[in-house]
């Protein structure tokens, strides 16, 4: 997975670089450091998960990476690029193009068909929908949804179902980093480490990265590296998955 | 980004019919008002669309309106008729007297008296009896509606016989008879129309000094009518209207000195109230709804440009529906009520076009609430829960 491409540059292999990453929410005496500057290397091919207490600044970490939230201080560059050098409509058509997001809640439109949804992306990219939602079908089948289930709505699947309706939506305009806010928090434990199945078997690849945020120790065995954080700040990052067990067992 | 939009706006079916009623019933309320206004306001100066032929009408310099009788003397038509560049002027007398019905109750008429030569004036339609018969003594025409309503026989068993041909009839206190029955344009009075001579209206009339309400006159080819108005006030010291200022006189004054308009632009505000009110909340609600979609969508790459579009669009698609059903109910209410009443109902293109407008500034002043709200949304409240 580390190998590259003859002839690939060498940094192409970092998927994201962070350095000295900092973020203040609020100010004064409201204010609240979420990031205290963040060294972090995500490398393509890998999924990275992002391990810490409750409020020690997860979240905003993958929202500045992926786009969505404009950092204060330090260095932060995706696939070379640096959000602070675009627009704010470039950086939304980076993300766009170059990021596919899964949400704790799912997050999928109500009103839109599973494959619909599954659509969304390409639509947004600018295809056609009824190409969009053929192509959105194939995918579906790959998660292993049957016609029916691609015809039905939101409401009509099971919270493991929507996941895997949201997972093939975050790869379906095949991005080159996902970004995934606690996908297993909503689903109980055999349901989450599907998914999780899932995310790995298909998200995977080559020229992608993957952040996974997560409290659930029970699916860090899906991880290449486990970058721990604390405080806005982070911690420890390991990629012996014998480390894993120790180190959930301080964590968590 | 058409295809979600919509699919999202459809997808709530209850705040959709809710938006759509609204801006229904904004739309009804508006389109309709406005056409029992706009009727109303040409029946002010129906009588004036009747009596197409003159060019001019010479009244009394204190005439405000068509219906403000102030009679001039008899001789000031052979006045305006000596004004260079008039072809004829003839007499036309406008009153009201009460006519006796068969069961001894009076009902009050408009009467309309031609000048006994030309029997300029006369009803623009006849529906049986020829408007020459009125030459006859003691002949009237009167109007189909008055003949078949106010003016009827009643028998004892309260069945209604309209007033025929032949029948007699008293008009303050004086012998008449019916030789005709016509068609006009509603009045704004609802009152019978009863066409005789100016001798015979003359005579039915209370005798008053004066008797003549209006001169009417047609110019020769190629004159210049407001010249000629100005000629004849001068030579007259009356009042000359060309029929379109007239027309204008008369709308105006009605504009100015009656209630109508505040409770016609009171119904029409209260209509685009509603329609702000009902649509309006309802579809900022829809949007607070769709927020975390909004979002979602934004984080997966729309830009502001798309989800404005997207909002526009729906709310285009409610303000047309809602347009359209609410047009299309006010059209059918007036020829359903308008077929079996009086009432006064024009739907002019220009009022559709004004509807449209008013349903559009209701759509777009929604829309531009939620637009606010979702082209400030910061994406990253996607990850927040
Ligand atoms: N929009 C915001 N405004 C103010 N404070 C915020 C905002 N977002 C996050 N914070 C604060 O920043 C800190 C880090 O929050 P963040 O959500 O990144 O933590 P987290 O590690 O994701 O926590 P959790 O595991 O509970 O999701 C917290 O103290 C939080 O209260
Ligand atoms: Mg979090």
């Amino acid at each position: 997975m580390t190998a590259s491409n003859n002839g690939t540059p060498k940094q192409v292999e970092v998927a994201v670089r962070c350095d000295g990453l900092t973020k203040t929410f609020g100010t004064g005496n409201a204010a609240v450091k979420a990031l205290r500057g963040v060294d972090l290397e995500v490398r393509n091919g890998e999924l990275l998960m992002l391990v810490g207490p409750s409020g020690c600044g997860k979240t905003t970490l993958i929202s500045v990476i992926a786009g969505v939230l404009r950092r204060d201080g330090g260095d932060c560059t995706v696939f070379a690029q640096d959000y602070n050098r675009m627009s704010e409509d470039e950086t939304t058509s980076f993300r766009g193009v170059n990021i596919g997001f899964v949400f704790q809640a799912f997050n999928l439109i109500p009103s839109l068909t599973t494959a619909e949804n599954v659509a969304t992306p390409l639509i947004i990219n600018g295809m056609k929908p009824t190409a969009a939602v053929s192509q959105a079908s194939k995918i579906l089948v790959e998660v292993g949804f049957d016609d029916r289930m691609v015809r039905s709505f939101p409401q009509d699947l099971s919270g493991g179902q929507q996941q895997r309706v949201a997972i093939a939506r975050s790869l379906v305009h095949q991005p080159r980093l996902i970004v995934c806010d606690e996908p297993t928090s909503a689903l109980d434990g055999e349901t989450g480490h599907k998914v999780m199945e899932l995310m790995r078997r298909l998200g995977r690849a080559e020229n992608r990265a993957l952040v996974v945020v997560t409290h659930d120790s029970r699916i860090f065995e899906f991880a290449d590296r486990i970058a721990e954080m604390e405080d806005g700040r982070i911690t420890q990052v390991v990629d012996s998955p014998s480390k894993l067990k120790a180190m959930s067992n301080q964590v968590v | 980004m058409g295809f979600i939009a919509l699919k999202m706006l459809l997808g709530d079916r209850a705040k959709y019919i809710g938006i759509v009623i609204g801006l229904t019933f904004a739309s009804l309320l508006i389109t309709q008002q406005s056409a029992i206004f706009a009727g109303i306001m040409t029946r002010t100066f129906s009588f004036l669309s009747d009596v197409g032929l003159p060019d001019i009408w010479v009244v009394d310099p204190q005439v405000k309106y068509i219906d403000d009788i102030r009679p001039m003397q008899d001789t000031m038509v052979l006045r305006v008729r000596g004004v260079e560049g008039v072809q004829w002027a003839v007499p036309l007398y406008k009153g009201s007297l009460a006519a006796r019905r068969t069961d001894g109750t009076y009902q009050s008429c408009t009467i309309i008296g031609l000048d006994d030569e030309t029997l300029m004036g006369g009803p623009p339609s006849m529906v049986t009896g020829n408007l020459w018969n009125l030459r006859k003594s003691g002949g009237v025409i009167v109007d189909a509606d008055g003949a078949a309503g106010k003016l009827a026989h009643i028998l004892p068993g309260g069945k209604r016989v309209p007033l025929q041909v032949g029948d007699e009839m008293e008009l303050n206190d004086n012998w008449s008879v019916v030789v005709g029955i016509c068609r006009v344009t509603q009045t704004f009075q609802t009152n019978p129309v009863i066409y005789t001579t100016y001798s015979s209206a003359t005579s039915f009339a209370p005798s008053q000094r004066l008797l003549l309400s209006f001169v009417t006159v047609k110019a020769k080819p190629g004159q210049d009518l407001h010249a000629l108005c100005q000629r004849i006030e001068r030579a007259t010291a009356m009042r000359a209207y060309t029929r379109d200022e007239f027309k204008m006189v008369t709308f105006l004054y009605y504009l100015k000195y009656t209630g109508m308009p505040i409770n016609f632009l009171t119904a029409v505000a209260l209509g685009f109230l509603v329609g702000v009110a009902i649509s309006g909340q309802t579809f900022y609600n829809f949007t607070l709804d769709n927020l975390r979609y909004f979002g979602t969508l934004k984080a997966m790459g729309a830009k502001n440009g798309m989800l404005l579009r997207m909002i526009l669009l729906q709310a285009l698609v409610v303000g047309g529906v809602g347009y359209g059903l609410g047009v299309g109910a006010a059209s059918a209410w007036g020829m359903l009520i308008g077929a079996r009443t009086q009432l006064a109902f024009r739907l002019p293109w220009q009022l559709l076009v004004v509807s449209a407008m008013a349903v559009l500034v209701i759509c777009l002043s929604s829309a531009a609430l939620s637009i606010r709200k979702v082209m400030k949304l910061e994406p990253a409240v996607v990850f927040r829960s």
